[in-house]
């Protein structure tokens, strides 16, 4: 399946957020996630399901200013 | 100043953002140090309690949030995540969401940005986003300009701090609008009020504070230092020096000169 991982365009077999964490070696990081813009909270994560192609975006703290 | 007792306070009294007294009033940035550990050493030199950050896209290879999550964690300051660059109201909220999620913090310095070379704050969208996230729950710091009528609006909207820019963000020209920064002082004198932006070496926070501002929030003006550790202690000082300066109440300026040397008592020395 194709999707869009932070703007870049991925594969993936995951079938939901927490999966798609999972493959990525982000699952217990400290991260935001949005799916197809809107947020999704860290308790949906493993019941919100990706379909061929979402717009994923995986956020972290960062410096800011 | 306390009109009924005519105690201007002391330079040890906090500074209250929503409820949270801090003692320091320098709010420093974490962005574009030359390494971690001068971002490290900077923060503790400046003696700033809060810290602004950001959110951005992490990549699994990398993982540089977590890193950089754990250096602040180490630091024991409080965060005030921000939504820089956002665009549009629905951006900027989405964003606060997830930076509340993140950080588990209601504050957050909201940023709406209307204009590319200026890094303008959209005051349309950034009363708007203020209304929507206070309304929610949020505690919010609004980045915006030393418009009066817009302040008014944000407070109208939820907001009890507001952080007027003293000149677009990263450029270093100091307070570009001293009148309306004063102005706006004078508009609001129960309000924390924060200069945010601009700010390019000591003596620019040092007037900020002169005019009873409550803080100042700085970021380039300490990171693109040659010797960002010592500007942060620069910095701190100048800060102190101009809310000390405004305690003891500073003198009246004048058009024409008053001899401060008495001139009872003067010798005749001429013909």
């Amino acid at each position: 399946m194709k999707i869009i991982v932070n703007g870049e365009p991925a594969d993936t077999r995951a079938g939901t957020l927490a999966d798609l964490l999972a493959e990525l070696g982000l699952t217990g990081a400290m991260v935001a996630t949005a799916l197809n813009g809107a947020m999704v909270r860290a308790v949906k994560r493993e019941a919100t399901a990706i379909s061929d192609g979402d717009r994923v975006e995986i956020l972290a703290p960062m410096q800011g200013g | 100043m306390d009109a009924m007792t005519n105690n201007p306070g002391t330079l040890a009294d906090p500074v209250e953002f929503y409820g949270t007294k801090v003692n320091s009033r320098l709010l420093l940035g974490t962005a574009q140090y030359p390494s971690p550990a001068i971002l490290s050493e900077a923060i503790r030199a400046s003696g700033a309690e809060i810290v602004t950050v950001s959110l951005r896209r992490e990549s699994g290879a990398a993982k540089a949030g977590q890193s950089f999550w754990q250096l602040i964690r180490d630091l024991g300051v409080k965060v005030l995540p921000n939504t820089a660059g956002c665009k549009t109201v629905k951006e900027a909220v989405t964003t606060a969401e997830m930076a509340r999620e993140l950080f588990g913090t209601p504050w957050v310095k909201l940023e709406v940005i209307g204009e590319d070379d200026t890094l303008q704050p959209d005051v349309f969208g950034l009363v708007e986003a203020a209304r929507i996230l206070s309304r929610d729950g949020f505690e919010v710091f609004p980045y915006t300009t030393e418009d009066l009528v817009v302040a008014e609006k944000l407070i109208g909207a939820g907001c009890e701090v507001l952080m007027p820019w003293g000149a677009p963000i990263g450029s270093g020209r100091g307070l570009n609008n001293p009148y309306g920064l004063r102005s706006l002082r004078a508009h609001f004198p129960g309000v924390p009020l924060v200069v945010d932006a601009g700010v390019g070496v000591p003596s620019h926070a040092a007037a900020a504070m002169e005019m009873g501002y409550d803080a100042v929030l700085l970021n380039t003006a300490v990171a693109k230092a040659g010797d960002p550790v010592r500007m942060a202690r620069a910095f701190a000082r100048a800060i102190e020096a101009g809310r000390e300066a405004v305690l003891a109440d500073p003198m009246e300026v004048r058009d024409m000169a008053a001899p401060s040397t008495p001139v009872m008592g003067r010798a005749v020395l001429g013909q």
